[in-house]
């Protein structure tokens, strides 16, 4: 069974048009590195899959039917995360606050409630967070926090934006590793959506590139070469396979410095202004030549 | 003497006793619908209400009516207005500041007319809770009572938009009506704290307490209850010390208020383990 499917879908951001007659079907079960550079489309995709975005064109199916806003089978991880600078709300709180967060009402929690709660930071290795405020967390600690929040529920599908952002290097292995046994024992989809290539390698089944409008989904043997992502980039793009890794270099214009659009560019939604913690967030570079 | 006996010569006055009442009410509404101020970051807002509600009070005394309905009525018209324009206008912009120093300018016109009541200017201000009679604190009661069951009523999605407004929204909150219905709801929290303080120290109570609150403990029920009860004490403390030293009520009010933040601020609550 198929848990998205998109037939022809095009969706169109402030009059440009960021996925354009996007064919693309995934599995049951598939973990999809999704990639591509900046303003590509990646954040709309999953924006569009929670029914927050709606296609101009085309047919989009998640779970079989039109996509639910609120849909409680999807766990989300957002990438602009906009985060109160003096929150000195404690771990546990923050979480619990997305339990059946949209219902009216004062809020209350069951004993289950507390259990899963409880169970779910125990998975990530976020046991010690629940008693610390936010406030007082580096940027991997809140990471964790919000990936044992997207996890609450029993999800069918994760929708990962950039979960990488803000880890260090050793922990964002974990993460990854975290999620794709956490998704292989439930027998779960995830969009896992990320600026390097090489450190999904070992988890994805199947990768999906973004860009200029354009998708290309399949396996890393299929997408990553040199006449896939040139068309995807609009460059000449160069592929270099070594030592298990892969290095997408691009030469004559410099795809990774082009001006450059913001995936969460979407219209009448502001964010305000945020920086991205002082991470390399505006070159996308897969190759470090 | 003993604090007893001051406290019961105290409470024998009539005005005294209303004094306690209409500041006990509006210090625990301010204290709870403060703490979502505080936590969301828009403690601007309830300041440029207040200033908004100025205008409104000075225009209802001129043309009769009791000033706090013209407070209610500008404050949750400006509440709901800075909700529907969006997120941008509810914080530090500067056409809140201009709006701002307009609704002043208006008060003082209102006021310019209204000359038979200069006092009424300063009771607006910075309040005048030992003038409070008994209609008054069934008004506030009510008031209260209002305000309270609609923060009840939006406070799981209120926080849930506030901590995490992405996941909010991708799990169908309305993000727009939720804050907007806040900023109603602020505004009402500021017309009757307006009646204690004054327009120009609603901070004092809606600002101070929640601050010290969230600086002290980190749970969300604890913080809100916290909040309520720190408001509460600072009110009728605040009271008590005017009474025994002749100083403004809202002088002691805003005082405390002021020494709890500060002798709060470099605490770190304990946790679990580290």
């Amino acid at each position: 069974m198929n848990v998205i499917e998109l037939d022809r879908v095009t969706v169109d951001i402030g009059g440009r048009s960021v996925l354009a007659d996007a064919c693309l079907a995934i599995k049951r079960g598939e973990f999809i590195g999704v990639l591509g550079p900046n303003g590509a489309g990646k954040t709309t995709l999953m924006r569009t899959i929670l029914g927050l975005l709606t296609p101009s064109a085309g047919r989009l199916r998640v779970f079989g039917r039109a996509p639910q806003r609120g849909d409680p089978q999807i766990g989300y991880v957002p990438q602009v995360r906009t985060l109160l600078p003096d929150l000195r709300v404690r771990g546990f709180d923050f979480i619990a606050s997305s339990v059946r967060g949209e219902r009216w009402g004062v809020p209350s929690l069951t004993l289950a409630d507390r259990t899963m709660i409880e169970k779910t930071l125990a998975t990530v290795g976020a046991h010690d967070l629940a008693a610390r405020p936010l406030a007082d967390m580096s940027g991997g600690e809140r990471q964790r926090l919000l990936l044992a929040q997207a996890l609450i529920g029993e999800p069918q599908l994760l929708l990962l934006d950039e979960p990488l952002i803000s880890l260090d290097y050793r922990y964002q292995e974990t993460v990854i590793d975290l999620v794709r046994r956490f998704a292989r024992e439930r027998n779960i989809t995830v969009l896992f959506s990320a600026h390097e290539l090489n450190q999904l390698i070992g988890a994805l089944d199947r990768v999906l590139y973004l860009g200029n409008g354009h998708v290309a989904l399949g396996t890393v043997a299929e997408v990553v070469t040199a006449p896939v992502l040139s068309q995807l980039y609009g460059a000449d793009i160069e592929v270099v396979r070594a030592d298990g890794h892969i290095f997408v270099l691009s030469r004559g214009r410099d795809v990774e410095r082009s001006p450059h659009m913001h995936d969460d560019g979407h219209g009448g939604h502001d964010h305000g202004d945020h920086d991205h913690g002082g991470h390399d967030h505006h070159h996308h570079r897969h190759g470090h030549a | 003497m003993t604090i007893i006996t001051i406290a019961t010569a105290m409470l024998d006055y009539d005005f005294m006793r209303n004094a306690f009442a209409a500041a006990g009410v509006a210090a625990i509404v301010s204290g709870l619908v403060g703490y979502f101020l505080v936590l969301r970051g828009q403690t601007f807002a309830g300041h440029a209400l207040s200033h908004i509600g100025f205008a409104g009070a000075t225009g209802a005394v001129l043309i009769g009516v009791a000033s706090i309905w013209g407070l209610v009525g500008f404050t949750v018209a400006a509440g709901i207005g800075m909700g529907l324009l969006g997120e941008r206008l509810s914080g530090r912009d500067v056409a809140i500041g201009v709006v701002l120093a307009l609704a002043l300018g208006f008060g003082l016109l209102f006021l310019h007319y209204y000359t038979a009541f200069a006092t009424q200017a300063t009771a607006l201000l910075f309040g005048n809770v030992l003038a409070v009679d008994r209609s008054t604190i069934g008004t506030l009661a009510g008031l209260g009572l209002i305000t309270l069951a609609a923060l009840a009523a939006i406070m799981r999605p209120l926080i849930f938009a506030s901590l995490q407004p992405e996941l909010a929204e991708a799990k169908g909150v309305p993000l727009r009506f939720v804050s907007t219905a806040f900023l109603a709801i602020v505004a009402l929290a500021v017309s009757e704290c307006a009646q204690i303080v004054g327009i120009l120290l609603v901070f004092a109570l809606m600002v101070g307490p929640p601050a010290t609150a969230q600086r002290l403990v980190t749970g969300l029920w604890s913080g809100m209850l916290l909040s309520a009860v720190l408001a509460l004490a600072e009110a009728w403390v605040g009271i008590a010390i005017a009474y025994d030293t002749d100083w403004p009520v809202s002088f002691c009010i805003a005082t405390l208020s002021a020494l709890g933040y500060f002798l709060t601020r470099g605490f770190r609550p304990r946790q679990g383990a580290t």
